[in-house]
């Protein structure tokens, strides 16, 4: 089998790191050769984010290039947008709706650019679009947002077991917030 | 069972299996992982040292003891531990000694992008190169075995995409090592007629480990189509063979130092065009070339940055995949001070003093960026205070009256106490702001020398920065609270027109470490709110404007109190009941 590439994308600080942990998990459970790919460091004081997670037979690169992202997982509109090149042709995006203002549109250097989502789509992209902080807070936490997520991209791999997901969940979320996560990755899964 | 292992993890596993007993490390992007994650064993003693020289020393002192060491640093850690390096390499060790270097082809987290390899060339110390995670463990437990057989420190040089990229390992047990006794032997002691008999066994040890680099399992050939043969290392070894497949052949190198000879000429005769591709320095092109081997390398591909499969397929002609993209400019997002980062406070006094400011490498190096834009300078560890002497002395008082260095804790401790020595000992007045947030904060939050903890968090010993100062001789030391605006302004105010050398301590913990006290977010009365974007001027993630009024966003805000101090109008408070 050819590679499988999924970009997670979205700001430092949201969550990214646990969701690509959990999703790392999954993959290597279903027997695949998995790599994942992300920088820690300096971006992780609010810059852009990205992990590459790469899976197949084989995997060589641990990272993923213009025009190879299968699926782009965003947990920000202008992230989406920012990563939308590396999307493959025929490939999806699902991000999440929520905007948060880079520095240089807080100063007012720079504009957050509007109608992103319709933009994208005109530009061939198949977007999923959906408020997925809501149903996060609904769940119980803004932070579980990076769950809602994580439902949302398993739904588009119905070939995994859901309960494979679970507890790939139950081994990278601490105990206390079991429940709530369980809550948020269900209602994304169902979205 | 297999597992999905971070590569600093797989090299922190390799230790564990070959029975290291000693890591001593300074943290830096992209090698911290590797002494935090040994830290989960319990059988390796792990700390963190106040440098990366210290850190060096100690691994091998513990070496010397008889225990496996190992320290890990960034690549430009290795600039520091690099005095102990040269001379360690002649002196050799008792029990094996492994040194972890991180490198940052693309700077996603340093000051400059200085390929280490050069490193094991010069100080004549072998140097393994893990391509992946499974590599990662294999090579570290290697690099103990070959430490004892030669008597050599080796390296295991990491690089970002290695370090922080998960892959699959299947782990195995630890070997206990016992601890080598320790037998005093007067070669040891590095004089002229030692050091002589030490250097000519270093080129000895250096020709035997060539000829074994002939046929150690490190260096791998794989052939598939002729046409063209990859001479490649690390990370540039999975880019290849993404873009080749079988219809390439390959020389991965695995022991970039010392390097074999038959085996790259064998490599290059069996095949058609040989393309060296490596990150950064031409290091195997040049061998290439000094062997007579005709090869392309840097003549396609850069100097500079990170490679990609992309950049391969690119550098060669080759088709790349095409991409959608819309028309509008995304705005960049660069990193930000956290919103209640006490560093804020004093970026912010210091802009309106206008001052020249000498800055350091830290969280606080953010403050260079709009809206504060206020740092000039920076170099490496400690030169905002060494740096700040020399700019002052060049210029004299009209510089004094108007110049500050800015350093974080970690960093004062790792190379900032021999700079202010220098404006003690030779007099500029100078004044130094030492940001302490009580740890060490840029790299993931580590324990350090002045927050009384150590690196697995339990009570330690603890600089006290005040009676440190005084006693190297500054008289003017004195503590200011950074959420307090007006404070901090007397202070930098008082400190510059002092005629003699001075220090302020900025004092606040981070808001990112376990502990510190969050307030409730504010909240604005958009009655009193005019829109006129005053506490913009602080540059808060929280804070924006929308429809001429500010807003806060309550998952972010902390509550600190600095934007309310900006407020003309008092529309920023805290939750008024
Ligand atoms: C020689 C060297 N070693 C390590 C690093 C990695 N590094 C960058 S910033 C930093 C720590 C800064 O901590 P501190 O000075 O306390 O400032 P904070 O980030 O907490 O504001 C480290 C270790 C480096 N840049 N150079």
């Amino acid at each position: 089998m050819a590679c499988t590439n999924i970009m997670i994308v979205g700001v430092g600080g949201q969550g990214t790191l646990l969701a690509s942990k959990m999703l790392g998990r999954v993959l290597l459970d279903q027997g695949w050769d998995v790599k994942v790919s992300e920088v820690h460091g300096m971006s992780q004081r609010g810059g852009s984010v990205v992990t590459y997670v790469r899976f197949g037979d084989r995997v060589f690169s641990p990272v993923i290039d213009r025009g190879e992202a299968d699926v782009i997982l965003s947990f920000e509109q202008l992230e989406a947008a920012r990563w939308l090149e590396y999307l493959k042709p025929g490939g999806k995006i699902v991000t999440n709706l929520q905007k948060i203002e880079p520095m240089p549109v807080i100063t007012g250097s720079a504009a957050y650019p509007d109608a992103l989502v319709d933009k994208m789509r005109a530009a061939g992209a198949d977007v999923e679009a959906g408020d997925y902080l809501a149903l996060a807070v609904k769940a119980g936490s803004a932070k579980a947002v990076n769950m809602v997520l994580m439902g949302r991209l398993s739904a588009l791999f119905p070939e995994i077991p859901e309960e494979d997901w679970l507890s790939a969940l139950e081994a990278v979320v601490p105990a206390r917030f079991l429940e709530m996560n369980r809550a948020a990755f269900a209602a994304g899964r169902n979205a | 069972m297999k597992e999905l292992m971070l590569g600093n993890k797989a090299v922190a596993r390799g230790l564990y299996e070959a029975g290291c007993r000693f890591i001593s490390s300074y943290p830096g992007t992209p090698s911290t992982e590797i002494t935090e994650e040994a830290a989960a064993y319990d059988e390796i003693y792990c700390e963190w040292a106040p440098n990366e020289k210290v850190a060096l020393e100690a691994a091998h002192g513990a070496s010397l003891g008889g225990a496996r060491a190992a320290c890990a640093m960034k690549h430009v850690g290795l600039n520091v531990a690099a005095d102990p390096l040269f001379s360690i390499s002649y002196q050799g060790l008792n029990a094996g000694l492994v040194i972890c270097v991180a490198d940052d082809p693309g700077m996603h987290s340093s000051q400059n992008e200085q390929d280490s390899r050069h490193y094991a060339a010069a100080a004549k110390v072998p140097m393994l190169e893990p391509s992946d995670s499974a590599e990662a463990v294999a090579f570290t437990k290697a690099a103990f075995e070959l430490s004892e057989r030669y008597s050599t420190p080796v390296f295991v040089k990491m690089c970002t995409r290695v370090a922080h990229s998960q892959s699959v390992v299947e782990p195995g047990e630890r070997a206990e090592v016992p601890l080598v006794p320790y037998v005093k032997d007067p070669t040891k002691v590095m004089m002229t007629a030692n050091s002589r008999a030490a250097h000519v066994r270093v080129e000895n040890r250096t020709r035997e480990m060539t000829v074994w680099a002939e046929t150690c399992p490190y260096n791998r050939v794989e052939m598939g189509g002729r046409a063209i043969g990859v001479i490649c290392d690390s990370t540039c070894y999975q880019y290849a063979r993404e873009v080749f497949g079988d219809g390439a052949s390959y020389l991965k190198i695995g022991l970039v130092y010392p390097l074999p000879e038959k085996l790259f000429l064998d490599f290059a005769a069996a095949v058609d065009r040989v393309i060296v591709l490596e990150e950064l320095d031409p290091i195997l092109e040049d061998h290439c070339r000094k062997l007579g081997i005709a090869v392309e390398g840097k003549s396609l591909f850069p100097l500079c940055g990170e490679f990609s499969q992309d950049l391969v397929r690119a550098c060669l002609g080759l088709p790349v995949p095409s991409s959608a993209s819309i028309d509008d400019p995304i705005p960049p997002r660069p990193p930000v001070m956290c919103a209640g980062c006490p560093h804020r406070g004093v970026f912010y006094t210091l802009k309106k003093h206008d001052c020249m400011v000498y800055g350091d490498i830290g969280c606080y190096t953010l403050g260079a960026l709009a809206p504060l834009n206020s740092m000039d300078l920076n170099v490496c560890m400690g030169a905002s205070c060494s740096g700040l002497h020399g700019f002052n002395k060049a210029i004299g008082s009209e510089a004094e009256r108007r110049s500050v260095g800015v350093i974080g804790d970690s960093t004062f401790i790792h190379s900032g106490i021999t700079g202010i020595i220098d404006i003690a000992y030779n007099m500029t007045n100078s004044t130094v702001i030492i940001l302490d947030n009580s740890i060490t904060g840029m790299t993931g939050h580590q324990q350090n020398p002045t927050t009384g903890k150590n690196l697995r968090g339990d009570p330690a010993g603890k600089v006290d920065l005040e009676a440190l100062c005084r006693a190297v001789g500054f008289r003017r030391v004195r503590v200011a609270d950074p959420y307090d605006l007006a404070a901090m302004d007397e202070a930098v105010t008082e400190e510059l027109a002092a005629e003699e050398p001075s220090v302020i301590i900025s004092r606040r913990p981070c808001v990112m470490i376990r502990g510190t006290v969050h307030k409730p977010p504010l909240t604005v009365d958009e009655d009193r709110c005019t829109g006129c974007r005053s506490c913009m001027k602080i540059g808060c993630p929280a804070i924006s404007v929308a429809d001429r009024k500010a807003r806060i966003d309550a998952t972010q805000c902390i509550g600190c109190g600095v934007c309310t101090q900006m407020c003309r109008f008092g529309a920023l408070a805290e939750e008024r009941s």
